[in-house]
């Protein structure tokens, strides 16, 4: 009993002046932390396996023939199992993206920044709207382009120009360019 | 908590009284939907909703896991393995209907039930946590039926959960990633479409969590009623058993007629025929739509067109589809009239009835194409819908004169109460 009664009062004088932690608060704090990391440890995995796995994220990348796409034709490749336009400006066209004020658009570029040096004609985009990703008509045969001559997504609406910069609805960016080089004159290399 | 008149569960099968001893779960039902709960007795059929909530969860669990048995979550073969339930798989094509279209029927019932409460109030206090719960299931019950949508992995499928995990892509900065985590991807896939699988699953048991919790809450104050007025003595209330339990039934009854016309007759009615295709992540519909109960939100998330301030549109029209689910949380402070039913206020229950068709006009619009003059009508219905719930609710509040209020529920109902004289003098506005 004397003794128990010592040891409430060590430990009552030990809280309140101040200074020296009790043993049992240093315990009971760096136990509680000590679970928390664990469990903070644990949480990580669990989340981490949701993100795109080893073999989505192999980049893969495709290449693809273009020679057979004449002037104001456009084709759909396929890269990372999304769609890609690769299209073939006529002179028009080009001069029609290059004759906007740069600075008027919602996301400003031009034609150069978006194409390769020397083959300003080749505009090679993600077929993905930049909304909330349907596919934009304008690539296909017979497709309506929406008013600005690029393409247009019947989704929500979103028109773009012919340099595929978003000029009208929902859509906030541009088309995305995807990483592209010509392989030869003929050949494309995506990714 | 009961009212103190509330009948006592007492067992005379032994049986029962040696079951009761050891866990009290026939007292604890006896007291929950039984002659122990005692109900106001004026309850209309507005407050039947509740139950066939509680019975379509019970359905599209039973049809679910039945389907789960054949159904398989991958994205070469789940397209196919709809069709074996269709057309193979013994009475297959009945469960399937039965579990698309109770999806249907639940969220007419919730619908209805949600706007039972706006109507009578039932969101004030002391029933606020019931409402807040109250959204949370709905909340979870969208999530769920989204995801179910996508397993059939028809086109509708792939370009529905294409485009609502777009809607994350809106938020800035971790907006891409957050999308690419989601799905487990950059494009819905197998990854994504196993795991809409596993939570499809799992969701509903949430689901029922919360529901318990719902009507735990509810339990405390007890159901409200078509007066508002609270109850105030034994001869405002009918045990739940016989009563409601009949009146409940017989409200299942119709519901039943209804569901059977649809899984049998028009199963394909609410449905989209492009689910019919499957997936191509080439090519998207010409005209995307959600299921119809999507509808008035998806019209709201377009009606952004342009951007505002600095806030770009894409991300507007995000905000405002999801605010206009989390303004409900809020509702019990926003309508500060001491009155609840909106039977005895007459400025409110008109606006109620503009919110309800202006809902059925965001419907309307969230269903049509993204083109004029559906656009420019979502607009409008979006302004006012949230008008309705940031201004006109708490001014109106404020400036309405209620209608007297009746004593009691019996006085409601017998249109006298001998308990109203003898009654002490408080203010008979609960
Ligand atoms: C809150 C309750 C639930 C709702 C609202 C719901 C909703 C849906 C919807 C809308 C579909 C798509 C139907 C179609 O077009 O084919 C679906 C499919 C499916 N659901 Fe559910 N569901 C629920 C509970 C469950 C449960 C508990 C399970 C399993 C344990 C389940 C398993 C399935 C399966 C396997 C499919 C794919 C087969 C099919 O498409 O018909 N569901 N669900
Ligand atoms: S996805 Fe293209 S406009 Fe919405």
């Amino acid at each position: 009993m004397a003794e128990q009664a010592s040891i409430a009062e060590a430990t009552m004088t030990g809280a309140n002046n101040g200074e020296g932690v009790r043993r049992r608060d240093f315990i009971n704090i760096a136990a509680v932390s000590f679970a928390g990391v664990g469990g903070l440890a644990a949480l990580y995995p669990l989340i981490s396996q949701m993100a795109p796995s080893a073999d989505v994220l192999a980049e893969s990348s495709t290449e693809i023939d273009i020679s057979a796409i004449a002037p104001g034709q456009a084709i759909k490749a396929v890269w990372r199992k999304q769609p890609v336009f690769i299209r073939n400006l006529t002179p028009e066209e080009i001069k029609a993206a290059d004759g906007v004020d740069v600075a008027s658009l919602r996301d400003p570029q031009t034609l150069e920044q978006r194409t390769t040096a020397g083959k300003t004609n080749w505009l090679i985009t993600m077929g993905v709207c930049t909304h909330l990703g349907c596919v934009p008509l304008g690539a296909g045969e017979g497709e309506v382009k929406g008013e600005f001559g690029g393409y247009f997504c019947p989704c929500h609406g979103s028109v773009y120009d012919t340099a595929a910069r978003i000029r009208k609805g929902p859509a906030p960016k541009n088309l995305e360019v995807p990483p592209h080089e010509f392989s030869s004159d003929t050949v494309v290399k995506i990714g | 908590m009961s009212f103190p008149w509330a009948n006592e569960y007492k067992p005379t099968n032994p049986l029962m009284q040696w079951v009761d001893e050891r866990l009290p779960l026939p007292r604890f039902v006896y007291n929950a939907v039984g002659a122990g709960y005692p109900v106001p007795r004026n309850l209309n059929y507005m407050w039947n909703f509740g139950v066939l909530a509680g019975f379509a969860l019970v359905l599209q669990i039973v049809t679910g896991v039945v389907l789960a048995m054949h159904y398989a979550a991958n994205d070469k073969v789940a397209f196919d393995s709809v069709e074996h339930i269709m057309r193979d798989v013994n009475w297959g094509w009945m469960l399937r209907y039965a579990h698309a279209n109770g999806a249907s029927m639940f969220f007419i019932v919730v619908y209805t039930h949600i706007f039972r409460g706006f109507f009578y109030s039932s969101y004030k206090a002391p029933r606020e946590m019931i409402w807040l719960l109250g959204v949370v299931i709905f909340l979870l019950m969208m999530a769920t039926a989204f995801m179910g949508y996508v397993l059939p992995w028809g086109q509708m499928s792939f370009w529905g959960a294409k485009v609502i995990t777009g809607l994350f892509s809106a938020i800035p900065l971790v907006g891409t990633p957050l999308q690419e985590w989601l799905l487990g991807g950059f494009a819905p896939d197998n990854a994504a479409l196993n795991r809409f699988f596993s939570l499809h699953f799992l969701l509903p048991f949430v689901i029922l969590g919360v529901i318990i919790l719902h009507v735990w809450a509810l339990h405390i104050p007890g159901s409200s009623n078509p007066t508002g007025v609270e109850v105030k003595q034994e001869s405002d209330t009918v045990p739940f058993h016989p009563y409601y339990t009949a009146k409940d039934g017989f409200g299942l009854g119709i519901f039943l007629l209804v569901y059977c016309a649809l899984v049998f007759f028009a199963p394909n009615l609410l449905g989209h025929p492009d689910n019919y295709i499957p997936a191509n992540p080439l090519s998207t519909p010409a005209h995307i739509v959600p299921e119809w109960y999507f509808w008035p939100f998806y019209a709201i998330l377009r009606a952004f067109t342009s951007d505002f301030l600095f806030i770009p549109a894409k991300l507007m029209g995000v905000l405002a589809m999801f605010s206009a689910i989390l303004v409900w949380f809020f509702l019990p402070w926003l309508d500060t009239s001491p009155v609840r039913s909106g039977h005895y206020r007459p400025l409110f229950r008109k606006f109620f009835y503009l919110l309800v068709v202006d809902v059925l006009v965001l419907g309307y619009c969230g269903g049509a194409p993204a083109e004029e003059p559906y656009v420019m009508i979502s607009q409008i219905a979006s302004m006012y819908y949230f008008l309705h719930f940031l201004v006109i609710l708490p001014v109106v509040s404020s400036i309405e004169t209620p209608a007297p209020l009746p004593f009691s529920i019996t006085e409601a109902v017998l249109g006298k109460d001998e308990h109203a004289t003898l009654a002490p003098a408080t203010p008979a506005v609960a």
